[in-house]
This record gives C-alpha cells, sequence and structure tokens, in this order.
C-alpha cells in the first residue's frame, strides 16, 4: 500500500489536485464518511445535547458535515490551503483555521465537547523539516489538546500507523499528557476493512462510582484484634545459622542456581563428635 | 472566521503566555451568514464563553446591544438569545488579522480562514 506520508509534506501532498479528489471522488467521499461516522458514534456524545467539537485535520470538511448532521457545531484545522478551500467551497458549517497540529492547538482551556480527527494523525510521526522532531511534536499537540478539552470528553483519532513502534510512539506521547487511552481495531482480520481508532479520555470518567447510603451500622468493622505474631509482616522466618533447616535451604537455593550440590544424607548439617 | 472561534482562540507563540487572550480583531471584510438557530446550544455556550472578550468583539464587528454581564444559563429570552446567536455564529470575519496584546504577533485572515501558524523560532 502506498503511503502519502513518504511522497511529501501534507502541506504540499494535499495540493489542489489532490485536494479536488475529495469533493468529487465518490469512492473517497463514501470512505472518508464510513470513517467519520465511526468516530463520532465512538465519541458517545450526549444524544441530545448540540455540542461543540474539535475537527482536526478537517481536510474538506466531509468528516465535520457528519457532525453537522447530528446537530454539532464544530470548528475545523488544517495544514492545506487547497483542501481548505474545497472546504470553503462546498460551504461546510463550520469555522475553518489554516494550521499545523504539531505547533501545539492554540485553544483557551476547557473550550471543547469532544474532538475528532480522521486520517491525520500518522502525519505527525514525520519529520518534514530540519526543525521536526515526531516525540516534540507529537508531545505538544496531545499536551495542547487536553487542556483544550472539558473533564470527561472524549477525543477519537482514526489513522493508519505504519508499524507497531509508530503505534507506541503516539500512544505513549499521549499518555504522558494526561489522557487515558485505548485502541478500537474495526475487522482487525481484514487487511481493506481494517481500521485503527485511538481514543482518548481526558480527565475523569463520566460515572465515579456511588458513595454508600442507607444503614449506617451494618456496614461498620468490630475491632479485630491483631493477628498472629508480632514480627515484621510479609517475612518468613529464617532459620537459626548451622542448623539442618538452615543448611537445607541454602542447598535448594544453590540447586536451584544451577550449582554442583551433593544431596542431602542423615549426615547433612550434623556435628563432628570432638577428637582429641 | 467567526466570534465563537475566536472566543477560544488565543496567541500560542513562544514565550507568550500572559496577556495573550483575547486577540484583537481588525476586520477590513466582514460578512453575515445565516445559520440555524439553537437555542439550546447557545444557552450552553454562554458559561464557557469569555463574555468581555465576546461583547468587545461584537462591537468591533458592529453588532451593538449585549448586555455587559453574562445572561444566566436558565435564561427565558428568545430575542437575546438571538441577538447572542448572531454574533457568535453568523457574523463572521472575512479579509482581516487577529493581533496578540502581549507580544504582537499578527495572524492573518484570509478568505475568512485565520492562519495560525507559527514560524519555526516561534514555536
Amino acid at each position: 500500500m502506498s503511503r502519502p506520508e513518504h511522497l511529501a509534506p501534507p502541506e504540499l501532498f494535499y495540493n489542489e489536485d489532490e485536494a479536488q479528489k475529495y469533493s468529487q471522488n465518490t469512492r473517497i467521499i463514501e470512505i472518508q464518511n464510513k470513517m467519520s461516522q465511526r468516530a463520532v458514534e465512538l465519541l458517545a456524545l450526549p444524544e441530545d445535547r448540540p455540542c461543540f467539537i474539535l475537527d482536526i485535520g478537517c481536510g474538506s470538511g466531509l468528516s465535520g458535515e457528519v457532525l453537522s448532521d447530528d446537530g454539532h457545531v464544530w470548528v475545523g484545522c488544517d495544514i492545506s490551503p487547497a483542501m481548505l478551500d474545497v472546504a470553503l467551497e462546498r460551504e461546510t458549517e463550520g469555522d475553518l483555521l489554516l494550521h499545523d497540529m504539531g505547533q501545539g492547538m492554540p485553544f483557551r482551556p476547557g473550550c471543547f465537547d469532544g474532538a475528532i480527527s480522521i486520517s491525520a494523525l500518522q502525519w505527525l510521526c514525520n519529520a518534514d523539516k530540519a526543525s521536526h522532531v515526531p516525540k516534540k511534536r507529537l508531545k505538544r499537540f496531545f499536551t495542547t489538546l487536553y487542556s483544550a478539552m472539558t473533564r470527561g470528553s472524549r477525543a477519537v483519532f482514526q489513522f493508519y500507523p505504519e508499524n507497531p513502534q509508530q503505534m507506541e510512539l503516539i500512544t505513549s506521547a499521549a499518555m504522558q499528557s494526561g489522557f487515558s487511552c485505548g485502541l478500537v481495531v474495526d475487522y482487525p482480520n481484514s487487511t481493506k476493512a481494517k481500521k485503527i481508532f485511538l481514543c482518548l479520555f481526558a480527565g475523569a470518567p463520566e460515572q465515579l462510582p456511588q458513595g454508600l447510603d442507607g444503614d449506617e451500622e451494618a456496614h461498620t468493622v468490630d475491632y479485630a484484634g491483631r493477628k498472629g505474631s508480632r514480627g515484621r509482616k510479609g517475612k518468613k522466618e529464617r532459620a537459626p545459622v548451622k542448623s539442618r533447616k538452615w543448611i537445607t535451604e541454602k542447598k535448594e537455593r544453590a540447586k536451584r542456581q544451577g550449582k554442583e550440590v551433593r544431596e542431602n544424607t542423615k549426615f547433612t548439617g550434623r556435628k563432628r563428635r570432638v577428637q582429641f | 472566521m467567526k466570534l465563537i472561534t475566536h472566543n477560544m482562540l488565543q496567541c500560542h507563540a513562544k514565550n507568550c503566555t500572559k496577556d495573550n487572550f483575547p486577540l484583537k480583531i481588525e476586520a477590513s471584510e466582514v460578512a453575515e451568514q445565516e445559520t440555524e438557530f439553537n437555542p439550546e446550544f447557545i444557552r450552553r455556550m454562554l458559561g464557557r464563553l469569555e463574555w468581555k472578550a465576546f461583547v468587545s468583539a461584537a462591537e468591533s464587528l458592529g453588532i451593538m446591544g449585549l448586555p455587559t454581564e453574562a445572561p444566566a444559563e436558565s435564561t427565558e429570552d428568545e430575542e437575546l438569545l438571538q441577538l447572542i446567536h448572531t454574533a457568535l455564529l453568523e457574523k463572521q470575519v472575512i479579509e482581516g488579522a487577529l493581533t496578540c496584546n502581549n507580544c504582537g504577533h499578527v495572524y492573518r485572515v484570509k478568505k475568512s480562514i485565520p492562519d495560525m501558524r507559527l514560524q519555526e523560532d516561534e514555536v
């Protein structure tokens, strides 16, 4: 499979020709649309409430249309001016920004109820300029994204990792930034239909366990007293030095280490008689 | 660029951490595009907006009559919500610039898209 990341940086790869495909090629539109729908499904937004969503790498606004259909308001950012021009042509409802996500998200804390991104994250693993360090750019991206989201919200990224190392790089950067994360793989056994979604959770989970309530006394615990000896916890008592038990234990240990050890006999650990 | 986006944007240039919000709007072309009015969404956003920044930004684009204090989220005043909707989601800056009060960085707005990219030495 060809990888566009290997051909040119995103702002150059998505030129006018490439961008046109995203408004005319029905196959591309259908695939993008399906992935967006799945991403929004994974976002698990509250059903009857309109939300404010960030679309990272919105391109021509295909993913945004899915959000608009559900009644949400969105802001999209993309690095390719040509793709944004197509989005303007298509008259998408969301607001657009020209931005490189590796430079961090320029938003106030706690703005968005969620974030989605379709086929964009793998571009961050590239170093297209001398000043680009993928690890640093990922870190910067995730930390600024984390602060821009409200507590308890989710971010879903559909992306194409090139190899396990890249996946590791991305997930570790996300976790260092404070997200808890998980991967969802759709159709893992099909090479064509396989899609990988990175789900990030910002802050505490939405539902905390309930505190106990009701009959108070039933849940109190009586004083139970100390159990067993007063020695240190967790340590076995040692046999006295040079006793038969101490010697057999020592031999066991040596045997386990693969050393040559004499078998135990009835004379093992016996004292010699006093000789004149 | 709509004012809802403006209300979320802050300058993110290197070492610019104080007083980097709001960005000053200098608009040379403004347009209005009608969108669907959703009172519930506006109500939800009331708590999240920086109200002062929003009012001054709206006034710079020619929308007067917004109250100085943010209305409560439970407000039932349809007329006020409609006005906020117009300012927040319908008024757009087509051409212009956003300037940071602190470091003076200028973000250009072209064809209603603000260019938030930084130079390499500003990251």
